[in-house]
């Protein structure tokens, strides 16, 4: 039945792209969003950028977007759709549009595609990732110095390795505050649903964790946190208006000046496929304010992510799997395909990764 | 203890909205109307809920809006399926299509807003008994509605002359229409009610369970409420023990995985889905009995002719 819906609402938002007058000399650029533009987290701020784009280029660019566009065959019709109206560089922004922008990039040469979080590319087709993990890490330092039972709560969506590079990330930051941080894991496997994110936080909270870390997308964790007078981070925007005294900070998401970047270089015509992995130097991962916390935790906070703007990566060496074999050698530096493909947990996490 | 009381206050937050839901569409049913669309009204409810909590920074008024709103809501599928006799199923899926997105879009200004949350209950002295204080005294208003509301249908459809009259009109509506009841009327009336419930359903949701508004916030749970009634057999009782089981074995397996019990996730996941429908089918195995709770002529259209 969720199917069928699916079916139906792509349908409805395919349909509801209003084609606009074409003017000459105006490039079109167009966005193609798995989510609502209205959930406040992944998609909201992909939206965000695209206004950016808006912003900064004017009358020069005109801007279209699909959301709500299911991952996997019905994306082709989406990308097709926003290539037959004209657009002349399309953003595809969820993992799951990958082989519908690859399909559809082959067919139309002649338009600039580029394809979020994925790793295929092609003549006319760039990818572009955060690497969320290294804010991940500044969050684990926080979390390890605020948590006074030394336990933090973890929600999180699905095991693919975005999660568990965060997962890994969060734990090695809080280790290196406190050798014997903790922290229990529950998988809500779904990207958004702020009732379950709420049940999960609250179970969390009841057996003894006092601060939430969450990689899901809704404000519900923080809120719950807010209510029993705890702690927690938020997610893809910052959400501190939801929790005044509970957030310590928020890890967001910055596409903007990507954006802009991009469809600049199309607006110049020297666009070329690319593949960028950007994190906190080049502005996309951000850290919100650090609130609700002594000023030491955030003098700390801002030397590690500074420490982390100038190129230091949180998977340097020493490191040991969750089974105690070595990793990574002392100084050594995890390189991007293991962190892209991670499946493994690090020393130190309870948990036992679902296959 | 403590732990305890906390999650069956949990549990009692995830089964309310499932719950009032459910209730709501058991009396739709009942008349022998099926509205699919109960996702879209709660959807319109919360955000109609949340709405008009923020704007007038009262939940209350809240939590009136999102009924009103859900019946209104409600009231174009009876006008659609009753007055025009479309096609129900059709109309009611069409119903929550229409709801997903038209709550989004009049939601767009609140995306990011915090909203305004109903408190719990609180009595002074009783509220801090230990343990049953808070369980009996010391909850959010619209669970005493869920249980209340519960009650009531129950007593009106088995005790009372008009619930008798509308059960019989689901069972078959030209008998009743030869007997000079008037169908259409009190199927109007169930379906408004139904919309009336699933809004205040939706309204739970933005003001209490998670107060804040976004898009798809629902997340099926409309769904879930329809498919509880079928398997509740029509029974309010069921209805309400179906919400609740789906409720305890969703937060106990949340328990079990921040408990570190080795079991994989999805199957933790998929196991409240499983549990109720187990149990559902095993009290209703009584077949003859069931066959008598199914209301004969649901889903199907009623023209009278004059």
């Amino acid at each position: 039945m969720k199917k069928l819906l699916i079916a139906l609402m792509t349908t409805a938002a395919v349909l509801s792209v209003a084609a606009t007058a074409e003017a000459a000399d105006k490039l079109k650029a167009c966005w193609v969003y798995t989510g609502p533009i209205g959930d406040f987290g992944y998609s909201y701020q992909h939206d965000q950028g695209r206004l950016q784009v808006e912003k900064a280029l004017g009358d020069k660019v005109e801007t279209a977007y699909l959301e709500n566009v299911s991952e996997g065959p019905d994306a082709d019709r989406a990308f097709e759709r926003l290539a037959r109206e004209k657009c002349k560089i399309i953003f595809g922004t969820s993992f799951g549009f990958m082989d519908a922008e690859v399909k559809v990039a082959k067919k139309f040469p002649k338009v600039m595609f580029e394809h979020a979080t994925g790793y295929k590319t092609g003549k006319n087709l760039g990818i572009y990732n955060a690497r969320f993990y290294e804010g991940r890490y500044v969050l684990g330092q926080i979390a390890a110095k605020e948590s006074k039972k030394g336990l933090a709560g973890y929600i999180v969506s699905f095991p693919i390795p975005e999660v568990v590079m965060g997962i890994n990330s969060f734990m090695l930051g809080a280790q290196s505050v406190n050798p014997d941080f903790k922290v229990k894991i529950v998988w809500v496997n779904s990207w958004f649903d702020p009732g379950k994110e709420a049940d999960a936080a609250k179970a969390l909270f009841d057996q003894g964790a006092d601060i939430i870390v969450q990689h899901t997308d809704s404000t519900a964790a923080l809120q719950v946190a807010e209510e029993r007078k705890l702690h927690g981070f938020g997610q893809s925007s910052d959400m501190i208006k939801f929790a005044p005294n509970a957030a310590l900070t928020s890890l967001t998401d910055e596409w903007g000046p990507y954006y802009i970047s991009r469809v600049q270089a199309a607006l110049d015509g020297t666009w070329k496929p690319d593949n960028v992995w950007l994190g906190i130097k080049d502005g996309a991962v951000k850290l919100a304010p650090f609130t609700n916390m002594p000023d030491d935790v955030k003098a700390m906070a801002e030397a590690t992510t500074k420490k982390i703007a100038g190129g230091w990566n949180p998977f340097t060496g020493p490191v040991s799997k969750q089974d105690g074999s070595p990793w990574l050698k002392d100084g050594e530096v995890a390189d991007d395909g293991t962190l892209l493909g991670m499946n493994f947990y690090v020393k130190g996490v309870d948990d036992k990764l679902p296959q | 203890m403590d732990i305890t009381v906390n999650i069956l206050l949990t549990i009692a937050t995830a089964a309310t909205p499932l719950l009032i839901a459910a209730i709501g569409e058991l009396v739709v049913e009942r008349s022998g109307v099926l509205n699919l669309g109960v996702e879209g009204m709660m959807i319109m409810g919360a955000v109609g809920g949340f709405g008009a909590g923020y704007l007038t920074g009262s939940p209350w008024i809240g939590l009136l809006a999102a009924i009103i709103v859900g019946a209104l809501f409600s009231l174009l599928f009876a006008v659609m399926t009753l007055s025009l006799a479309t096609n129900q199923v059709a109309t009611g899926l069409s119903l929550t299509l229409l709801g997903l997105g038209l709550s989004g879009m009049i939601g767009t200004s609140f995306v990011g807003q915090p909203g305004v949350r109903l408190p719990n209950l609180d009595i002074p002295g009783l509220s801090s008994i230990p343990v049953v204080g808070r369980l009996i005294f010391g909850q959010d208003p619209v669970f005493y509605i869920s249980i209340s509301l519960t009650a009531a249908v129950m007593w009106f459809l088995f005790r009372t002359r008009t619930g008798l009259t509308l059960r019989s009109i689901g069972d078959s509506h030209t008998s009743a229409h030869a007997l000079g009841i008037k169908v259409i009327r009190y199927r109007y009336l169930a379906v408004i009610f139904g919309g009336a419930c699933a809004g205040l359903a939706g309204g739970h949701l933005s003001l209490v369970y998670t107060p804040q508004w976004v898009e798809n916030m629902s997340a099926g749970r409309g769904w879930i409420a329809l498919a509880l009634v079928v398997f509740a057999s029509w029974r309010p009782w069921r209805v309400l023990a179906g919400a609740y089981i789906f409720g305890a074995v969703w937060i106990g397996q949340l328990h079990a995985q921040a408990f570190g019990i080795p079991v994989p996730s999805q199957f933790l996941s998929s196991l409240p889905y499983l549990a109720t429908i187990v149990v559902l089918v095993l009290i209703s195995r009584n077949k003859r009995l069931t066959m008598m709770n199914t209301p004969a002529s649901l889903g199907q259209p009623f023209v009278p002719d004059r």
